[in-house]
């Protein structure tokens, strides 16, 4: 199966590599998929507090290309958004960009369940209650 | 010269040797006759032909020609010896006796006996990747007919004691069939000195050509007979019947010729190598070789990369590598090599590992490229991995509670 130019572009050049201060309020730590399953991605992101903006993300993936792609790809849309505009994030639209192929949706889902989790963290971090988010059906 | 790409998949299959087609061509045109005719030169140059294969086929592994059946591969070849065993003896008994790290070809012939009716035992293997000789007699029944033991594994490369099983098995009065695919040309195989007494095997392995192979059935000592799986002409001795393959067989037969030159010498070779290759990457930090490595084939390394996943880690560099890796990421089921798991490999380090299989016309140069790519790509994918992160701050990633998705 050959990657999309987009997936390969990413894997090569993945944006947003790092690790950010986890224990500030103003940071969010998504931390998801397991070993076993060959697939984990720790998504976080940092919040503008007065404009209440996402000022940075970073992310580091343990799995394939596509993995790697789909974190790169959310970061980069993550930042300049408000945390409403980011929990709306669609894992669709994350295969579209990088022209996943089926077996690979699992990896979208993982990187939008990484952006859902790193928005409730910060949401709870800062007194928030939880956003509640629908199941993703393609699992 | 460094030539690219470098193929290190030849346990997946190899590239014909030139030897072999030039040897095979004249088969397809002006020698095109069926070896079954029996009335013109065509049919008798076609039969002489497949004649002197089946010798040099048959000499490989110590075999008398007549006990050379030519399949469509191995596949077929597993097939018929577990379902033909299974019929033929079914009188005897309907117990076999096979293990968990077999190719799927004889471990779902063995799933399809089951459905039948039959009893089938799969023993573990240690974390060499052998079996268990004391686990092996204590699953022995009175209606054993058959241990079904590859030669060496696909995987990792561990060769199993073949000579002990079948002692084993002679002394029960049990056949012993092995898919030796990997072993047949790589180490030196001899059915009589091993005790076995049917034996799969396959050209594409070894430098010959795809959708040929040949079946071992004893023929002495004892006599074992396998029931036909296709009806059709009763060729090579009513055991499988169909228009013999024979610009196919004409390759296997120089494949094997060419083997029975040059194996120890390849052997030698390559065995350095990959020597140089496995030291060189188990020098990075958490790195594992998988399986036995006294007990191997010479061309074969297996090694996990802690804390990187094995199909990123090919992404790195497979525009000029060819490997394989024991992560099934793109498998329906997320399920990593059953191999590396029945080793008693956790799932992230089964997900971690690749194969390398090298060949008759792997070079040093390619080998030193692979080291430079392999070790790059494996410390770029871990300043990305958050398990690394992890492992170097001291976390036990044992103790975390993974989301399973």
């Amino acid at each position: 199966m050959a990657y999309s130019e987009k997936v390969i572009g990413h894997y090569q050049n993945p944006k947003n590599v790092g690790t950010l201060d986890k224990s500030k309020s103003n940071v969010g730590t998504g931390l998801v998929g397991a070993p076993e399953c060959g697939d984990v991605m720790r998504l976080q992101i940092e919040v503008d507090e007065t404009t209440g903006m996402i000022k940075d993300a970073k992310f580091k993936t343990f799995g394939c290309g596509s993995a790697i792609a789909s974190s790169s790809l959310a970061t980069e849309w993550l930042k300049g958004k408000s945390i409403d505009e980011a929990a709306k994030i669609d894992n669709m639209e994350i295969v579209e960009e990088l022209h996943l192929p089926p077996v690979k949706i699992h990896c979208s889902v993982l990187a939008e369940d990484a952006i859902k989790a790193a928005i409730n963290d910060y949401r709870k971090k800062n007194g928030m209650p939880e956003l509640k988010f629908e199941e993703s059906v393609v699992h | 010269m460094l030539k690219l790409p470098i193929y290190l998949d030849h346990n997946a299959t190899t590239p014909c040797d030139p030897r072999v087609v030039e040897t095979m061509i004249p088969y397809f045109t002006n020698n095109f006759g069926n070896a079954a005719s029996r009335n013109h030169p065509f049919g008798w140059q076609a039969e002489e032909a497949v004649d002197n294969a089946r010798v040099q086929v048959a000499k490989l592994i110590g075999a008398d020609p007549k006990e050379i059946i030519f399949t469509s591969g191995a596949t077929e070849a597993d097939n018929l010896a577990i379902k033909g065993v299974y019929e033929m003896y079914a009188s005897k008994g309907n117990h076999i006796i096979t293990c968990n790290i077999e190719h799927k070809a004889v471990l779902d012939t063995c799933k399809h006996i089951e459905k039948e009716g039959g009893e089938v035992t799969y023993l573990k293997v240690n974390p060499d990747g052998l079996i268990d000789l004391k686990e092996l007699e204590a699953a022995i029944k009175p209606t054993t007919i058959l241990i079904a033991i590859m030669y060496a594994n696909n995987e990792v490369g561990t060769v199993m004691p073949m000579k002990e099983i079948s002692a084993l098995a002679k002394k029960n009065g049990i056949l012993v069939f092995s898919d030796a695919t990997q072993a047949v040309g790589k180490i030196p195989v001899d059915v009589n000195k091993d005790g076995i007494d049917l034996l799969a095997m396959t050209a594409h392995k070894m430098y010959g050509p795809k959708g040929i192979g040949a079946l071992y059935v004893r023929r002495k000592n004892p006599r074992v007979k396998v029931t036909a799986q296709m009806d059709g002409g009763g060729h090579e001795r009513g055991m499988r019947s169909g228009t013999l393959n024979v610009p196919g067989i004409v390759g296997f037969g120089k494949a094997c010729e060419l083997a029975m030159l040059e194996m120890d010498t390849d052997a030698k070779r390559l065995s350095a190598l990959r020597d140089k290759l496995e030291n060189a990457l188990i020098n990075i930090e958490e790195a594992y070789v998988n399986g036995s490595r006294r007990y191997r084939l010479p061309h074969v390394t297996n090694i996990s990369f802690k804390h990187v996943e094995g199909e990123g880690l090919l992404m790195g560099f497979n525009k000029d590598i060819a490997l394989s890796s024991g992560s099934a990421c793109t498998s329906a089921s997320l399920e990593p090599s059953y191999v590396l798991k029945a080793l008693g490999l956790g799932d992230d380090l089964a997900h971690s590992s690749l194969r390398f299989g090298l060949g008759r016309f792997t070079t040093e140069e390619q080998i030193d490229y692979t080291i430079e790519a392999v070790t790059k790509t494996v410390n770029k994918l871990r300043e990305m991995s958050p398990l690394w992160e992890m492992y170097k701050e001291g976390i036990d990633l044992s103790t975390i509670e993974w989301a399973h998705h």
